[in-house]
């Protein structure tokens, strides 16, 4: 194995606002109170990896609001996906959801986006980090992952596999415009209703279902603190327990929380039901004032809904551009 | 959709790939005192009943089950949707934890943590004192005399939460938590204890200080204590405490 420490790839001239190492997620920590991380749009950095020919669960950079910039050091060749920032190779633009071939040297730079949160910036084999409790997500609160537990700054530098051949004789791929995820300022979120629902009246259940809910200034990778109508619980607390991903908890203000990758793994507040994963893969490109409705949806509408998501994935072919 | 295992095991839906195993005590001895059915249950025996279910669980399954989160008397399953459905996982799971019951007294393990007690390392010592009528030296003796169990993990990588202290020396988490609670700070919230694997925002009642890592990502195992151990505190000298490579931090030692 190459020693990391002097190995070369991308260095962070600007690390932007929050620029976060992520794979696939952490699982297998529950025990030890760790929870998940990953990125928060799976999709988006699902495709960043097909794009680059690797392995699904490869280490990615998961770049929020905007504002990275990173110098090659190496030859490679990079695929940026999510939300639309512009994206520009020495100062010319360059196209998001496709593989982008940089040259030793050459400065990547993503501004802010308009629209959406988040991006993923891969790179062919992907980066070379060194996993924690086998994975190499970044967790912020626990200061666990990526290169020091935290953020990227200023100068780290994310070793990157040596290309197999010239990059100029590498193909490259990019998805077709139809099958790329469009983001928006609304989204609707399909709901599981969950064992504690029972401590909601039916009429507590319709407000909550029927209503327009906001996201508030505490919007982050923990979770979204929505603003609307007060939903009502008929108990203040519960016994602390496990918190699934995208569970919608009710806390004595009846305003509403979903609990997203980072969340603490257990928690005492009654839980109405959760979120599908695509569903909270959507809310998270979403921010303050964006607009969110919940909709009920049975098992097995939620279980049809993840296997199509899943099988249009893998049966989506990329585009071959040279 | 709910399951209902045997007398004391319920499952139900959490989410579109986890399913809640609820624990309670014996339905049939509860259903004399229903007006207590909806009040919180910590018990030692619904703990130990959520321990053997963790051990069947991790038995029998494999790649099916993503995580476990166990509880005070819960276990969060997520599984994974590409191998197993909630039908399918429902009937296995029934299958597999219809032999869990109380029946069983195998117990946890018991780790010791030394504790450095004083003024210095604990600084909410003395509001308990006052608030218990007791003196510091009794509070202290009181929350080494008790065995704990651990009865979850989560809040932070390595906080466990230890139950219970004695009534006496219960005290309600502070009004406005800390900006910052020491490494190893020995905190009381209610009837719950805990070590602060790491400097944190907090807002419980720090009675001592620890020497031992709760949480070290180097080490393995990564934590000395899992959900089911039972845990003993016992008093050591300030000596002691720095020999075992604990620090004072600045903000509790205010007598240096």
């Amino acid at each position: 194995m190459t020693d990391i420490n002097n190995a070369l790839g991308l260095k962070v001239t600007s690390a932007g606002v929050l620029s976060l190492i992520q794979d696939a997620g952490r699982y297998g920590a529950f025990n030890l109170g760790l929870t998940n991380g990953g990125p928060a749009d799976p999709l988006a950095f699902y495709w960043a990896n097909r794009l680059c020919g690797n392995e699904l669960n490869s280490t990615v950079i998961e770049i929020s609001l905007g504002g990275l910039e990173l110098t090659a050091q190496i030859d490679c060749v990079i695929a940026v996906t999510g939300a639309p920032m512009p994206l520009t190779i020495n100062g010319r633009t360059a196209e998001l959801w496709r593989s982008v071939f940089v040259k030793a040297g050459d400065t990547i730079h993503l501004g802010f986006t308009p629209l959406g949160v988040r991006c993923y910036l891969a790179v062919t084999g992907g980066f070379n980090i060194k996993p924690i409790f086998g994975s190499t997500s970044t967790v912020c609160r626990e200061s666990i992952g990526g290169i020091r537990g935290g953020k990227l700054e200023e100068n780290d530098v994310l070793p990157c596999q040596l290309l197999p051949k010239p990059g100029n004789q590498l193909k490259q791929f990019m998805l077709p415009e139809q099958e790329q995820p469009k983001y928006s300022h609304e989204v609707l979120l399909h709901t599981v209703l969950s064992y504690q629902q029972q401590h909601f009246s039916s009429i507590e259940k319709r407000l909550f279902f029927s209503s327009e809910y906001q996201i508030s200034k505490h919007w982050d990778r923990m979770g979204y603190r929505l603003q609307g109508r007060a939903i009502k619980a008929d108990i203040a607390g519960i016994l602390s327990e496990g918190i699934c991903y995208g569970a919608v908890q009710i806390p004595a203000d009846g305003q509403p929380i979903v609990l997203l990758n980072d969340r603490q793994t257990i928690g005492g507040y009654p839980k109405i039901g959760a979120v599908i994963s695509q569903d909270c893969a959507k809310l998270s490109q979403c921010r303050q004032g964006d607009n969110v409705r919940f909709e009920s949806i049975s098992l097995s509408q939620a279980d049809n809904l993840f296997h199509l998501n899943l099988s249009r994935f893998t049966q989506t072919q990329l585009i071959t551009c040279n | 959709m709910t399951t209902n295992i045997n007398d004391t095991i319920r499952l139900e839906v959490a989410g579109e790939n986890a399913l809640m195993l609820c624990f309670t005590s014996n339905i049939k001895c509860l259903s004399e005192q229903s007006i207590l059915e909806d009040s919180p249950e910590i018990s030692p025996n619904i703990s130990n009943d959520v321990y053997h279910a963790v051990q069947l669980i991790r038995t029998h399954f494999t790649t099916e089950i993503i995580d476990l989160i166990p509880s005070y008397a819960s276990i969060l399953v997520v599984f994974n949707l590409l191998e197993t459905d909630h039908h399918r996982l429902r009937n296995k799971l029934k299958a597999v934890l219809k032999q869990c019951n109380s029946a069983s007294d195998k117990q946890g393990r018991l780790v010791e943590l030394p504790a450095y007690y004083s003024l210095e390392s604990g600084v909410d010592l003395e509001r308990i004192a006052k608030h218990a009528k007791l003196t510091v030296e009794q509070v202290i003796s009181l929350h080494q005399a008790q065995e704990y169990r651990v009865y979850a993990i989560g809040f932070a990588p390595g906080f466990a939460y230890l139950g219970e202290v004695d009534e006496r020396i219960a005290m309600a988490r502070l009004t406005t938590p800390r900006l910052k609670v020491p490494k190893g700070a020995i905190a009381i919230a209610d009837r719950q204890t805990a070590v602060y694997p790491a400097q944190s925002p907090g807002g419980w009642n720090i009675v001592g200080l620890c020497p031992i890592d709760m949480f070290n990502a180097q080490a393995k195992p990564s934590m000395p204590v899992e959900v089911g151990d039972r845990v003993k505190f016992f008093a050591i000298t300030k000596s002691e405490f720095l020999e075992l490579g604990g620090h004072l931090p600045k903000q509790v030692s205010k007598n240096d």
